[in-house]
């Protein structure tokens, strides 16, 4: 069973792919125009998609010219009309849900065997590398960790491949789209159910291939492929770590299969790690590089430029990909090597500071956007820095529930966000949206359960994460725990005040839109609605239902193996016992303030925005233009990296080597040769001599050498 | 002093020489050069005979009698083709020949 | 002896200097007889090394014909020697020098000559004693006896450079006329019979 739960979305990816490879006529587009949303650009215009024009050879095509030209508008997000769809793209659509589906109910029966039932299992498959002391296995490891992840992942991919299916309907490249996507769940799931590093890798490695492939999956917009290049690009900083991190753990314990390393961490505490005459503590040294790697999957600071970015794809991706599965693989990552990281405090610590700064940074810059998707991706990166202090202070339970919660509302959110965006025509901006609650009521209703849930209310989901996440920070007793607790309730603030005010601005006031778009607005269709409602179901329930078992008074039963922390080290404990009362309260608290301040600014005094980022201007130019980190990313790493390019190819490849190569030796043959050209005089005594010399000098060889 | 075969040796060399440095040194005319070989075949017959009489051996003087033949030969075919030379190009200055260049 | 080395000497010395006027001399008829003066002095030492029939040739063939033929072709020629006296002076120090090289290295082959002892064994063709044989006598007995070939050859030599200098000078000039008498005498049918065909009665 685990290896059909691991394996099913392989298959419908292949099935998929065949048929967005070799599948028949596609419902092809004719135009292909676009303008990325909220920043104005204009790439080409209308050319003819590359895979229409080579599949492309029926009749359809005159009827495609009509249908485009209704849907021409200034400001589509990405524009491609198909017709209807075909047998391939229902096919592929099928087979790929349906596969993820059986997936997903599989996994929820495994969970249930698995960790409420305490059978955690391995599954040899086959061996992989096998050299020297090093031998790596192909190895599904369902413990109770692995089988919480099955579920976040199935669940929410499966939702969002049956949400894909009304939300790309328009788009011609259906079967690729779907493809891609359960090539994704498969990496994803790999990645979950590996039994060691370098099988962890390899899911590592896959999902970051599928992210660029969905980020760029409208290829032709130049934006998207900027974007997919840096979310590929930022997360290789973050790979190399991660690659450094799995040599020094072998090189520390001789192997990379997690029950060999766990069994061997306690005795490596002390041991340090010799390169290039220093000395650094091995342990410490392996986890901070196992750590960069989850900076880069999981958007910390430092390594988050990609994720705003990210959003260039489309919304169903940005929701499965960006909310709720691939970022929190480093979270999933740091929990499953927690046997390693609670011998490495140092690290933990570092962990925690990183989570806590990146928690309120993204908050912070969060509530100065303007795209609806961005709000929620720097709100993403927020809850992940939560997950990974909460993670840094020893509380792997509280930062794998918090993962958990937060996979179904953030989800959630961006799966509503899409439906906004539908609704209205693509548009993305929320200076351009407003007072359509009416319209679109299902959407309004979800998107206030999943920012009820986001902002940590009581009942709600992230209620009881969050809070557990908070109070065990503050339990911890540490600096760095105390410090990660304050940025925590600063961000809880922030959190709230952007969701109400995305809300509102979305949703209430009147509406800033075109009135034919306005006119134009409905709701989705049935087939988008249901995993709206099945994740709204999660986000209401999925705290309540599951607390006792992730935090609660089962969690070590719930946990057996899987996590580690060692005595006294936890907090989850201390945070049930001896926190003061008004640490409980805070969070709701700051959250109910937030919302009051959003009401405010939003609803009742809508010009008192403005008036304040007009004050305050210059702090409000450095929230909106993210920190300035991109710019100070170029600077830093983009520029001199050109500059030493080309620096390297004019003056290294182009004047030495070619110099002194190809062209200097034709240089030299050239002028070798005119030199000796010009012994041909013409003139015979010219030659007579050169004779006679020719004769003095052998006579003199001869007489001295002879 | 008795002159020995070096002496004449010596001699013949020293013509050799200026045989050599008169076909390079002028620019004045190809005549110069065509005796300039004479000189050096000259020079050469002085040492075949040189050597016959010291080496008390006929062959050399033979020798000498058909290279005389043969320079005679040359001579005549060479002034023939100066003369020819002379009547299509109407000098015989030795810049003018570069026909040839490279 | 002392006469012998006198008259090495002289006739050495002449030889040089004439050598260097045949070089040097401005004037082409003057190179050229300062040459037949050469030929002279090495005829004189041709004699004083016993080998008068060499001498003899040298000067009957080298002056009488070779020298007498160059003076004819610079006298033909025609050549305006007043401008031919520049342009020696710039390849005269490089050429000087090999020059000196090439002598130096002859002399020191040549002049240290030492004749290995036991040479006189295997003479191709040992002088007769001179009281006996004049030199004439011997080369004559050596060279149409043994060396018949090499005369022949010698002679079909000097043929082709005949023919050789014929062919390249003679020249068939423009508007001469010249009888050919073959030609005028000779009759061809075509050209002397012309065939009518005449009916009968009436004229040509």
């Amino acid at each position: 069973m685990e290896v059909l739960v691991v394996f099913l979305p392989l298959l419908a990816f292949l099935v998929a792919g065949s048929i967005a490879l070799f599948g028949g006529p596609k419902a092809a587009p004719v135009a292909a125009g676009h303008g990325s949303h909220g920043h104005g650009h204009d790439d080409h215009g209308h050319g003819h998609a590359q895979i229409a024009h080579a599949h492309d050879d029926h009749a359809h095509h005159i009827s495609h010219d009509e249908l485009d030209h209704a849907h021409d508008d200034a400001h589509d997000d990405h524009h491609v009309v198909a017709g209807p769809p075909t047998a391939g793209d229902r096919a592929a659509q099928f087979v790929t849900a349906g596969a993820v589906l059986v997936s997903a109910l599989l996994s929820w029966i495994l969970f249930f065997d698995v960790a409420v039932g305490g059978h955690p299992r391995t599954i040899e498959l086959m061996t992989w590398i096998q050299s020297g002391t090093l031998d790596v296995k192909w190895a599904l490891r369902v413990d109770q960790l692995t089988a919480v992840m099955l579920i976040v992942v199935n669940t929410v991919s499966a939702c969002v491949h049956v949400y894909s299916v009304g939300y790309m309907a328009e788009d011609p490249q259906k079967p690729r789209f779907m493809g891609y996507l359960s090539l994704f769940t498969f990496a994803m799931l790999m990645l979950v159910t590996a039994d060691n590093l370098v099988q962890l890798f390899f899911g590592w490695e896959g999902v970051g291939l599928a992210s660029y492939l969905l980020i760029n999956f409208w290829y032709e917009k130049p934006s998207a492929n900027a974007a997919a290049m840096k979310a590929f690009l930022v997360n290789r900083v973050g790979d190399f770590g991660f690659a450094l991190g799995i040599f020094a753990i072998f090189v520390l314990t001789g192997s990379v299969q997690f029950d060999a390393i766990f069994a061997k961490a306690p005795t490596l505490t002390g041991q340090s790690l010799h390169f290039l005459s220093w000395d650094f503590n091995g342990l410490t040294i392996a986890c901070l590089l196992l750590f960069m790697g989850a900076m880069g999957k999981s958007a910390q600071l430092g390594l988050h430029t990609w994720l705003p970015d990210a959003m260039e794809g489309p919304t169903p991706v940005s929701a499965l990909i960006h909310a709720a599965t691939m970022v929190t693989a480093g979270v999933f990552m740091v929990c499953r090597l927690s046997p390693v990281f609670e011998y490495a405090p140092t690290a933990l610590e570092v962990v925690t500071v990183v989570g806590g700064l990146t928690a309120f940074v993204a908050a912070t810059i969060g509530f100065t956007q303007f795209d609806i998707k961005r709000v929620i991706a720097y709100s993403t990166m927020s809850q992940l820095g939560y997950m990974f202090f909460a993670a840094g202070v020893s509380a792997y339970g509280a930062a794998m529930f918090h993962l958990f919660t937060h996979a179904f509302f953030k989800a959630l959110l961006f799966l509503g966000a899409g439906s906004v965006i539908h609704a209205l025509h693509h548009e993305q901006d929320m200076r351009k949206m407003g007072g359509v609650w009416r319209k679109i009521p299902f959407t309004y209703a979800v998107m206030w359960i999943g920012n009820l849930a986001l902002a940590g209310l009581p009942f709600f989901a992230g209620y009881y994460s969050k809070d557990m996440i908070l109070e065990a920070a503050f339990a911890s007793g540490s600096g760095v725990g105390r410090f990660a607790f304050a940025l925590g309730i600063a961000a809880a603030l922030l959190t709230a005040f952007y969701s109400w005010r995305l809300l509102f601005m979305t949703f209430h006031g009147t509406p800033r839109m075109d009135k034919e778009v306005y006119d134009h607005a409905h709701e989705s269709p049935v087939v988008m609605l249901v995993p709206l409602g099945v994740l709204a179901l999660g986000a209401l329930f999925a705290g309540v239902g599951f607390h006792q078992w992730f935090i609660g008074e089962a969690r070590a039963e719930f946990w057996g193996q899987a996590l580690l922390v060692l005595h006294g080290h936890d907090p989850v404990e201390a945070a049930h016992h001896h926190t003061p009362g008004w640490v409980s309260l805070a969070p709701l608290v700051v959250g109910l303030l937030g919302i009051a301040m959003a009401y405010i600014g939003y609803v009742q005094m809508p010009s008192l925005p403005g008036k304040i980022a007009g004050t305050f201007r210059g702090v409000h130019q450095f929230l909106y233009n993210k920190w300035y980190f991109d710019e100070l990313y170029d600077a830093m790493f983009v520029r001199p990296a050109k500059a030493l390019g080309f620096g390297l190819w004019k003056s290294g490849d182009g004047a030495v080597i070619d110099g002194v190569g190809p062209d200097g030796i034709a240089a030299v043959t050239r002028d070798v040769a005119a030199r000796a050209s010009r012994l041909q005089s013409g003139y015979v005594y010219h030659y007579a001599f050169a004779m006679v010399i020719g004769v003095v000098l052998f006579v003199a060889w001869l007489s001295v050498f002879g | 002093m008795e002159i020995g075969l070096g002496h004449y040796l010596t001699v013949s060399a020293i013509v050799f020489t200026l045989g050599v440095l008169g076909i390079f040194l002028n620019r004045k005319n190809v005549i110069i050069i065509l005796m300039s070989i004479e000189m050096m075949l000259l020079a050469v017959n002085l040492n075949l005979v040189a050597f016959s009489t010291f080496l008390h051996d006929l062959v050399g003087q033979i020798f000498a009698m058909i290279i005389l033949t043969v320079a005679a030969a040359e001579a005549a075919i060479g002034l023939a083709i100066l003369v020819v030379y002379f009547r299509n190009r109407g000098s015989i200055r030795v810049e003018d020949i570069n026909m040839m260049k490279g | 002896m002392i006469l012998q080395g006198i008259a090495f000497y002289v006739f050495a010395a002449l030889l040089v200097a004439s050598g260097v006027m045949v070089i040097s001399a401005r004037n082409p008829v003057h190179s050229v007889l300062y040459l037949i003066l050469a030929f002279f002095q090495a005829a004189g030492l041709c004699v004083l090394m016993g080998a008068e029939f060499i001498a003899m040739i040298l000067i009957i063939v080298y002056v009488g014909a070779v020298a007498v033929l160059f003076l004819f072709v610079v006298m033909m020629l025609d050549i305006n020697f007043r401008e031919l006296r520049q342009g020696a002076l710039e390849t005269l120090p490089l050429g000087a020098l090999i020059g000196l090289i090439l002598l130096a290295e002859l002399v020191a082959v040549l002049g240290g000559w030492i004749v290995a002892p036991g040479v006189a064994s295997i003479a191709g063709a040992p002088t007769p004693a001179l009281d006996q044989v004049t030199n004439t006598h011997a080369l004559g007995q050596l060279m149409y006896t043994q060396y018949v070939y090499l005369f022949q050859a010698s002679g079909i030599v000097l043929l082709i450079a005949m023919i050789g200098a014929i062919v390249l000078t003679l020249r068939q000039r423009a508007g001469v006329r010249k009888q050919n008498v073959g030609v005028q005498i000779a009759r061809h049918r075509d050209d002397v019979v012309v065939i009518r065909k005449v009916t009968t009665g009436e004229g040509v």
